[in-house]
Formats: C-alpha cells, structure tokens, sequence
C-alpha cells in the first residue's frame, strides 16, 4: 500500500462563517494523526474535505489511496439483518470474506438482528467491520471510540496500529487520548 | 456482481412487497379503497360508474404512489450510504437508476394487477379496463420518476413527505391528462403520449435526483 494524503493551505466556510484557515499537512505511510479542538471548530467538516465529499473553501487535498471512512452515520440498513445488510457493502467491495472482520470485531453472533435493534457500539463495530472489508491505504476516522466499550476501543487502537503498520496511514478524531503512536493536530490552532 | 445490480439487489429487498420496510402494499391498498369508496359516493348506477371509473382509478393510481415516498431517498441519505458510496466511486446516478428501477417494481405491478378487480367494481368494460391497463402501463414509470426527484428534493426536510404530493401532482398533470385521455379516445396517441412523458422523466430522474443529492451534501 502506498498511502499519500497531504492537505495545502486548506480553508473551510461555513455559511459565512470562516471555520479554519491555512492549515497544511503531509502524510506518509504509517503515519497516524490525531485531529483534536473544541466542537464547532470544524474537525468533521475537515474530514469530509479529505475524503472528498466536501470542498474547501480554499487550498487542496491530494490523496494516494482508496479512502476507508467512519463517521458518526453507520450506513446500514436499519430494517435488514446485520449479515445482510453487511452483506451488501461486502459485495459492492468485492470481498468474500464477511465472516472474518465480523468475527474480528466480536459481531459475528448479531448477523440474524435486525440493524435497528443493535445498540450504538455494535453498529459503531459494524461499520468499523465495513472498514476491514477491503485493503485501503487512507482511513478517515471521526469519533470512532464513540459509543465503543474500553475492549473494543482497545481493538480499535489495535487494527489502527496493524493498518499503519502494513503501510497504511491514518487520520481520527477524537476527544479521548488514545493509545497510539500518533502526532496531534488541534485545529483550534487554525482558526480563523 | 456489477455495482448496479448489487445496488438494485439491496433496494429491491427493501422495497419490494415482503420487504424489509414492510409499507410496500400501502399503496395497493390505498388504489383498491378508493375503487371500493367510489360507488359509495357517487351512488351504483353502472353507466355513471364506467363512464367516471377510469379516470378515478387514474387519479387514485396519482395518489398512491405518493405513499412510498416518505423514506424512499431519505434514510439513506440520513444514513450516510450516499456518502460511503461515494467513497466508493459509485456515482448517485447510478444509485438513484437502480432506485427508479426498484420503485416502480415495488408499486406498479401490484397496481396493475389490483386494475383488473378495481374494473370490477366499477363496472368498467374489458374494453375500458384494457385501455386502463395499457395507458397506466404507460404512465407509472413516469410517476416514479416524478416521485424519485421529489423526494431526492425534499430528503434533507423534516416534512418532505407532505410537500412532496404538492410538488408531484403538477408535474404529474400531463401524465394524467394523456393517461386518462387515451381511456376517451379509440386511437392509441394517449398511451403513446403518457409514454413518451414517462421515458423523458425516466431519462431525466436519475440525474436530478443525483443532483439533488449532492446539492444537499454540504
């Protein structure tokens, strides 16, 4: 894998409101980075400039990598089983291996119930499952330790550590220090 | 599987009668009350009915399929799906072309079926009932179109669902007026008109839908 992300002199509005500005940064392969700031300061906005589903309002991001993302919207299907509803992100990532990540992840049991009657961190799982269907070099990570239980935000930390290490880089945000080799960015530092 | 079918798959089980959203016979069952309740309005004198009963199943149909509507683009769109497709370099053409698909099927077919013993009641010929079948064969993909755009439209709006039926039945007037018309005429220019509506709202769905869609992703 050969995960590239850099972000140059990035600014991002909202509405009329600038959020942050001038913010640049490079990352290689392996490198973790932690993105922290008081709420509103625009770290998920941040996030979903690099993963491309939004544009600055100035500067540019240029990514190497298939982009894996978590954010606070699990992406199933709330009416279906979480097999099947699995089941179809698995297809769409070509994978056959569903069962792996599940059972990684310790929802191997749940397939059989529906999406809707599973508490927040069993979807949080699930989508962090999604995330392993397929190899991707970025992985763009908002709040993932929400909602986890301490096992497995230490699973979490884990397979962060195991991506990076096979090459893989990888941005979070959190608001809890976590384990992990990773240098730290406050946004507030950019504000505008 | 290509991407299509694998998306046409998922919102078939969803939205198909038996499916995982379990509202897929509101709509019939809406068409079918209003071919029940018709009589009982205007009375049962037969001539009156097979004269009227057409174009009420029409409008009736119009109506219907405004049910569906509510959750058909929103919950996904709640849900982040178009987002982690995105990621995926799937295009919300191609998920909103698979959703047209899936709509239609989740309503028109039951629909027409349900033409045949809502005829019945309103003691419509087999001559009527048939130029019914085919002018509405003709027309309901044209209101999933509207429908899909609609409420691609109004998906990030808490009321969407409401305003949609507002926004529909004006774009739906010609489908009527030629769908309903060809039940007046001998010829087939109704239904050929109602269809030619339909397959450039079918052309056009897709992409105003997607466009709505990214519109709304700030």
């Amino acid at each position: 894998m050969q995960a590239r992300l850099s972000a140059t002199d990035l600014a991002c509005r909202k509405g009329d409101r600038l959020l942050f500005a001038r913010l640049s940064f490079a990352l290689e392969p392996g490198d973790i980075l932690h993105l922290c700031g008081p709420n509103g300061v625009g770290k998920t906005s941040l996030m979903r400039i690099l993963a491309g589903l939004a544009r600055p309002f100035a500067g540019t991001v240029e990514r190497g990598g298939e982009i894996g993302m978590i954010d606070g919207r699990h992406a199933l299907d709330s009416d279906r089983p979480l097999g099947e509803a699995l089941r179809f992100w698995a297809r769409l990532d070509s994978s056959t291996d569903l069962a792996a990540p599940m059972t990684r992840l310790g929802i191997d049991a749940l397939g059989d119930i529906p999406v809707g009657y599973l508490s927040t961190g069993q979807k949080q799982r699930a989508a962090i499952a999604r995330l392993l269907l397929r190899p991707r070099p970025i992985w763009l990570l908002d709040e993932p330790f929400a909602g986890l239980d301490t096992a497995s935000q230490g699973l979490l930390a884990e397979l962060v550590g195991e991506h990076c290490a096979a090459g893989g880089l990888c941005v979070f945000v959190s608001h809890q220090p976590v384990d992990l080799p990773a240098r730290s960015l406050d946004l507030a530092e950019f504000a505008a | 599987m290509s991407a299509f079918g694998t998306l046409l798959r998922r919102d078939l089980a969803i939205l198909l009668p038996g499916g995982a959203r379990g509202s897929a016979f509101l709509p019939l069952i809406f068409f079918l009350l209003v071919a029940v309740l018709f009589p009982f309005a205007v009375g049962p004198e037969p001539s009156l009915l097979a004269r009227t009963g057409g174009g009420v199943l029409w409008i009736a149909t119009l109506l219907a399929s405004i049910l569906p509507l509510d959750r058909l683009v929103a919950a996904d769109r709640e849900a982040g799906v178009f987002d982690q497709l995105a990621l995926r370099g799937i295009s919300e053409e191609v998920a909103m072309t698979a959703r047209l698909v899936a709509h239609w099927l989740s309503f028109a077919p039951l629909m027409l079926i349900a033409t045949l013993p809502a005829a019945a009641l309103l003691s419509l010929s087999g001559h009527t009932f048939w130029r019914l079948f085919a002018s509405l064969l003709a027309g309901t993909p044209g209101l999933a179109a509207i429908g899909l755009i609609t409420s691609a439209l109004l998906a990030s709006l808490r009321s969407g669902t409401a305003l949609a039926g507002l926004m529909l039945a004006p774009i739906a007037v010609p489908l009527v007026i030629f769908g309903a018309g060809h039940l007046a005429r001998d010829d087939i220019s109704g239904a050929l008109f109602a269809g030619a509506f339909s397959l450039v709202l079918c052309a056009i769905a897709p992409f105003a839908a997607a466009a709505a869609i990214r519109a709304a992703r700030d």
